[in-house]
């Protein structure tokens, strides 16, 4: 399947014809309203909130905003004019703004109660322009993002990477910027996988990122974060035995020559010597 | 552009983060209109406390027309939705604003905040950073924030 990000910016890509297609496409209306509704699912908002719709498009996600229950005001950003032009159309009740979330938001900390984004980030990714650093462009975007949420806010960006690589770069940058991140897939193994990561911003309630889908039917939780601290606990510290038959053997591998192991290995030397 | 995402909005210029000039944006050349909105007033008292009102009071002036110079005092009370279906009385009135009672006053401060926040748009204008000059322009409702990339 063709990505739509390996071919222009989204600026461009998102031109009058492929926004019109985008939105009247009754099969996109339907995976993008699934997807929202997960998405609120996930943020658990109790109460009538402001939300950030990151990559609002055309508002389809931003309209499930406003019938939920208790119903949502939404504030949208997206790049393409045209995806705004066809929401202005479609007389959504959100506000929209034309802008580059690569460029960070420009909003003053603490303005919302949380924040989505569907099929959106994933864009951040592409190096379209000359001296355009995806790695800059995240973290601008997630600093920013973590600044304008309030304490205790949620944010849940569903997004399509590349592979592995680009998926692992997106959370890092998440990570880095101050979130509690957990990432939740459904449909594993399939075609239709979908990815959402799921962001806390500290607080009382969110200080463990599993408490999100604590409630939640059919979700099995792997914390990847024990055995990372076990692998830190179980590396060999620098100097000791361990330590110095691991590094020789890595160079063994290598194919260094390597002086061989004996009962001396890694002993101190005699004072007297 | 409603006055509420107004409310949040700041200059997105690298070089303005730290002023504290970059923030209200300030309204030129603004054309109003007014768009009908569900009234919601919930969301409003969860959002009382967020809002700069001096900011608020700054734009509304650009625009031509006056605010108490005082924020609104609402009386905290619990938000969650609960709160209006254990109303005593039985007849709920459906908006009838937040809890069991809500006075006159509340409900006159909570309209008057919905009609300004919610319902008062700046369709054509422009937007103006009080410490870099940086002009955002709006266009039918919507703001442009895009920057050049000499900005960012």
């Amino acid at each position: 399947m063709s990505r739509p990000e390996d071919n222009l910016p989204p600026d461009l890509f998102y031109n009058d014809t492929e926004s019109r297609k985008y939105t009247t496409s009754s099969r996109i209306q339907n995976i993008q309203a699934s997807m929202t509704n997960r998405a609120l699912e996930l943020l658990g908002l109790e109460t009538p909130s402001l939300i950030l719709d990151i990559g609002c498009g055309s508002g389809l996600s931003g309209e499930i905003l406003s019938e939920a229950d208790p119903p949502h005001t939404w504030i949208g950003m997206d790049i393409s004019p045209s995806m705004l032009g066809v929401a202005l159309d479609r007389e959504v009740d959100g506000d929209l703004l034309l802008g580059d979330m690569g460029q960070g938001l420009p909003f003053r900390a603490g303005s919302f109660d949380a924040a989505i984004s569907i099929s959106a980030i994933q864009w951040l990714c592409n190096e379209d322009e000359k001296g355009v650093d995806p790695k800059t462009r995240l973290s601008r975007f997630f600093d920013s993002l973590y600044a304008c949420l309030k304490r205790d806010g949620k944010a849940v960006c569903q997004f399509y990477p590349r592979d592995d690589k680009q998926r692992d770069m997106i959370c890092s940058a998440a990570i880095k910027a101050g979130f509690g991140a957990g990432l939740l897939e459904d449909d594993p193994e399939t075609k239709n996988k979908k990815l959402y990561l799921v962001l806390t911003v500290g607080g009382e309630g969110n200080k463990d990122i599993t408490g999100v889908v604590k409630n939640m039917d059919g979700v099995d939780v792997y914390d990847n974060r024990k055995k990372l601290l076990a692998k830190a606990k179980g590396d060999a510290k620098q100097g000791t035995k361990a330590w110095i038959m691991k590094k020789k053997e890595q160079d063994r591998r290598k194919g260094k020559v390597v002086k061989s192991d004996s009962k001396y290995t890694g002993r101190k030397r005699n004072i007297k010597f | 552009m409603k006055l509420l995402t107004a409310n949040f909005l700041s200059c997105a210029v690298k070089a303005c983060k730290s002023s504290p000039l970059s923030f209200p944006l300030h309204f030129r050349e603004a054309e109003l209109a007014s768009k009908s909105v569900p009234y919601n007033p919930l969301l409003l008292s969860n959002l009382l406390p967020r809002l700069d009102w001096q900011a608020l009071v700054t734009s509304s002036k650009e625009l031509g027309f006056t605010l108490p110079d005082a924020k609104p005092e609402l009386p905290l009370r619990s938000t969650t939705t609960t709160t209006t279906t254990a109303n005593d009385d039985g007849d709920m009135n459906m908006d009838g604003g937040i809890g069991g009672g809500v006075s006159d006053e509340e409900e006159k401060t909570l309209r008057m905040l919905h009609k300004v926040l919610m319902e008062t748009e700046v369709v054509e204008g422009k937007m103006v950073c009080g410490s870099c000059g940086f002009e955002y322009g709006i266009h039918q409702t919507v703001g442009n924030f895009l920057l050049p990339s000499h900005l960012v």
